[in-house]
């Protein structure tokens, strides 16, 4: 096997079982998110049809802010204990390395939330879950691109999680416009649903070379 | 080799510092004269709206303040990519220097808004493309204040200088598909009154309009360079310092 393929699948199998043997990390914001479905009929009352129109908008909301609870974990401990220093010096191009990574990142932390969402709809009383799960397909990765790049700007930052979602929360708009009207699934829902794809497509082309950009400038 | 333009050279402090030192009282008073004779001239002689009375008088800080945020944000990015692309120690500073007056302006584009929506469409704010908008402008400000001024170190601006500008950076490339998104979601505001083409307004009001406008852009000029001077001189009073720490080692 080519060395950079080598590099990339070591560096595959090591974030996947990293992550995979720390369930409490990965597993963190599905329990938000199921935590916070539940608290929103507490808060806006029983009413099934009110929440049959919400549930869409609240569960993807729900989403987009369990997405944000695990990044501060996301890079910290691997410019910690110097394995950020040695993907750079593998011989694997640095955009893929944060690729791969956040690729493993999305498909522990997010993954298992679109496959509970729908159910979660269920209990909102939502028929058509197809709309809804597609959209959060779509738009998780999206959201663990932007939220890739925004760890690694606050690696060094002296301020809490506060500040990410502060930069990050400007930046996800288009997702949670695009993922909402798709998941809602009125007349726009198709367009909104390809718009979503279609920004995912830019993100993952641009994104992963900002991050590693942004990783760069905190290992000097 | 061919000699490059002269005006390069302002892209050094050594040159800059003076340059600005020479400009400034100039920008003052061009901001005080067009602020006070676009509000005198907006307020008190200009003809009242048809529709709207008096109330639209506001228009004159309103307008003005939501142009300066948006191209203030613009600059930055510039700045922010002359500076990741060529390392000048002078764009940085001016990106950073852009940062509070377009937060200003973005603020005060809110808050007149406001005040301005309560008389005419009866609610203080409305879910609108352009006000969502305008109030996520103000987040991004906030955010890459925010962001410099957590990775700040009193020695070093380099890493915040570099993290800022990627933020800006990306912030900029994300701001159009951002506005597009938001005026998909919704819209009510009223559309432009002035394109290139001509303009909708009274001649009066026009006029007011822009010298007022003229006015807060001069002030804004002026308070970006005197904010970039203050900020280039703690850099290099920063720097000078390491010489002489170490010659106290020694």
């Amino acid at each position: 096997m080519p060395a950079p393929w080598a590099a990339a699948a070591a560096l595959a199998r090591r974030e996947w079982s990293n992550t995979w043997r720390q369930p409490a990390e990965w597993l963190t914001p599905l329990g938000f998110v199921v935590g916070v479905a539940a608290m929103f009929p507490l808060g806006l009352g029983p009413e099934p049809a009110r929440l049959r129109e919400l549930a869409p908008g609240l569960l993807w909301i729900a989403a987009l802010l369990g997405s944000l609870l695990s990044l501060p974990r996301l890079f910290a401990p691997d410019l910690a204990d110097g394995s950020l220093e040695q993907w750079w010096l593998a011989p694997l191009p640095r955009p893929l390395a944060v690729a791969l990574k956040l690729a493993v990142h999305w498909a522990l932390g997010s993954l298992p939330l679109v496959l509970v969402a729908p159910l979660l709809a269920l209990a909102f009383g939502l028929d058509n879950l197809t709309p809804l799960a597609l959209s959060l397909l779509l738009g998780t990765p999206a959201l663990a691109l932007l939220g890739g790049l925004g760890a690694a700007l606050v690696l060094h930052a002296r301020a809490g999680a506060g500040l990410l979602a502060l930069l990050l929360l400007p930046l996800q708009v288009p997702v949670l416009v695009f993922g909402t009207a798709a998941a809602n699934g009125g007349a726009n829902a198709q367009a909104a649903l390809l718009l979503l794809g279609a920004w995912l497509a830019v993100l993952l082309a641009l994104a992963p070379w900002a991050t590693s950009a942004a990783l760069s400038l905190m290992l000097d | 080799m061919p000699r490059p333009h002269p005006i390069w050279r302002y892209a050094s402090p050594a040159h800059f510092l003076p340059l600005t030192g020479r400009l400034l009282p100039a920008l003052w008073a061009l901001a005080a004269l067009g602020i006070g004779a676009g509000l005198a001239l907006g307020l008190f002689i200009a003809p009242s709206d048809a529709q709207q009375g008096e109330a639209y008088r506001i228009l004159y800080l309103h307008v003005p303040a939501a142009w300066i945020a948006m191209v203030c944000y613009a600059a930055m990015a510039f700045w922010a990519l002359w500076g990741l692309a060529w390392k000048t120690r002078l764009a940085f500073v001016l990106m950073r220097a852009l940062a509070p007056t377009g937060a200003l302006f973005a603020v005060l584009t809110l808050l007149t808004g406001s005040l301005w929506g309560r008389p005419t469409w009866g609610a203080w704010w409305v879910w609108d493309a352009r006000l969502t908008s305008a109030l996520l402008l103000a987040l991004l400000y906030v955010g890459f204040i925010a962001l410099t001024s957590a990775i700040d170190t009193p020695d070093d601006p380099r890493r915040g200088d570099q993290a800022g500008a990627l933020l800006a950076l990306v912030g900029a490339l994300n701001l159009p598909v951002l506005y597009f998104s938001v005026s998909w979601w919704n819209t009510l505001h009223q559309g432009a009154s002035i394109t290139p083409r001509g303009s909708a307004i009274a001649p009066q009001m026009l006029a007011g309009l822009l010298l007022a406008t003229l006015g807060f852009w001069a002030y804004a000029a002026a308070a970006v360079l005197t904010r970039a001077r203050r900020l280039l001189q703690a850099r290099v009073e920063s720097e000078a310092r390491w010489p002489r720490a170490l010659g106290g080692l020694a």
